[in-house]
């Protein structure tokens, strides 16, 4: 993946977002405080906010373009998202949450089908149920494999174990882990947490108040 | 009650019905983009889609009577090219108590719409959703007991409409709702009558209203 920021300035309610960066590697750490502006970021490259200034392009497609006023929306950008909160939708069932992004309504077949997804992610127990009735780590599982079956070329994770406690963390990180290996697929993981970093990313980014301070 | 009292409440409730069905569309949309969109004149709008719940109602079915009848904008045109009444028939019911009960289901609507988290929304554009998609399969559903308590509730508002649609409609018997039945029977010294449409009209809006309580309630717990 060869993800590229720049000119990015967004202004958000205590600093400006302002950053400028290359972005390579395969599974990227985005660390910092809380309210570092990470989350913002990565609404940014999924097409969610809309900024003051910037370009960023993935690979060989510009994304963004604020000077020359190009803008791919979000559902054209295939970029996965697995938000804080995980955002399932409430009303519908795991299999119905699980093919919302299938593309064009089809099977997709191999290895970003329904079937293997499931199966890496242990969740074939659940597509029956209702989303409310999940625990927390089996929701992780499930947003993840959401994102996944929409065959994404990114995939932009927010926190994804924050709220889960330290054995649920545990439990879910090999399955990250499986994602990883098992679909080589490029993520932006962003995390406070030093285990995580060092079981899962190749390279890092550190934030702060909206600016890109260290990286390795 | 007699056939024609009872003609009269059929009458009432269906064409209460409709005026709800008819201002759905319009509604959904107006309550969908107050609760979305920022735009130039929101405020404008919103002002002005609140307006016929303060102002006098007669001074609303005045409005309308100067729009739609025979010599109105509207009402003129109909008559000219299509032969076609507003004023004075049923058709002027069903604008009345559409627009009368209008703003309480853009209200009800448009927080059902606010309630449901933006980040669903935002999540499904990026698995691949339109924004047609994205409000059919997420914002509806998610909204729905809302909406459907906003519907209850501009339904309930239709059934005892009185000073708009006497201004528009009349007297007309075949134009006659429950609230100028009542109005018209004490004017004519008939109580016993008069309390039976009470009656009637207490058991209709109660239902209505209880429906969208419960409704609205279910919604926000």
């Amino acid at each position: 993946m060869k993800l590229l920021l720049q000119k990015i300035v967004l202004p958000l309610s205590h600093f400006t977002l302002e950053v400028n960066v290359e972005i390579a590697g395969r599974v990227v750490a985005l660390c910092g405080p809380s309210g570092a502006g990470k989350t913002s970021l990565l609404d940014l490259l999924a097409g969610l906010r809309r900024a003051t200034s910037a370009f960023i392009q993935l690979d060989e497609q510009v994304l963004t373009d604020t000077a020359r006023g190009i803008s791919v929306p979000a559902r054209h950008r295939g970029i996965g998202y697995v938000p804080q909160d995980l955002a399932l939708f409430p009303h519908l069932s795991v299999r119905q949450n699980l093919l919302y992004g299938q593309k064009h309504g089809k099977a997709c077949d191999g290895l970003f089908s329904m079937e293997h997804i499931t199966q890496v992610l242990e969740i074939e127990p659940l597509i029956a149920r209702g989303v409310r009735q999940l625990s927390g780590g089996e929701k992780q599982r499930v947003a993840l494999a959401r994102a996944l079956i929409a065959t994404p070329r990114l995939l932009l994770l927010d926190e994804p174990l924050a709220s889960l406690d330290g054995g649920l963390k545990a439990r879910i990180l090999p399955y990250l882990a499986r994602v990883r290996d098992e679909f080589r697929l490029p993520m932006l993981y962003v995390t406070h947490n030093p285990k995580e970093i060092s079981a899962l990313c190749d390279a890092l980014l550190e934030m702060d108040r909206g600016r890109i301070v260290g990286g390795g | 009650m007699d056939v024609e009292a009872w003609q009269i409440v059929g009458f009432t409730a269906w064409v209460s019905v409709l005026s709800v069905i008819a201002i759905l569309p319009l509604g959904l949309g107006v309550a969908w983009l107050l609760a979305r969109r920022i735009w130039p004149g929101k405020t404008v709008v919103e002002t002005f889609i609140t307006l016929p719940l303060v102002m006098p109602p007669v001074a609303t079915g005045l409005i309308l009577l100067e729009i739609l009848g025979r010599h109105g904008w509207i009402g003129g045109a109909l008559h000219r090219h299509f032969d076609l009444d507003i004023a004075f028939t049923w058709r002027a019911v069903l604008v009345a108590l559409g627009v009368m009960s209008f703003p309480l289901l853009v209200r009800s609507t448009r927080v059902a719409f606010e309630e449901v988290d933006p980040r669903l929304e935002q999540i499904a554009r990026t698995l691949g959703a339109g924004e047609m998609r994205v409000f059919c399969t997420i914002t509806l559903p998610l909204a729905l007991r809302g909406i459907i308590g906003g519907m209850m509730l501009a339904f309930a508002r239709s059934l005892g409409e009185f000073g708009a649609t006497v201004m528009v409609a009349g007297f007309m018997p075949k134009t006659m709702t429950i609230s100028r039945a009542i109005y018209q029977a004490v004017q004519l010294e008939q109580d016993a009558l008069a309390y039976r449409f009470l009656a009637v009209s207490v058991v209709l809006a109660f239902g209505a209203v209880w429906c969208s309580e419960w409704l609205l309630r279910g919604r926000r717990h």
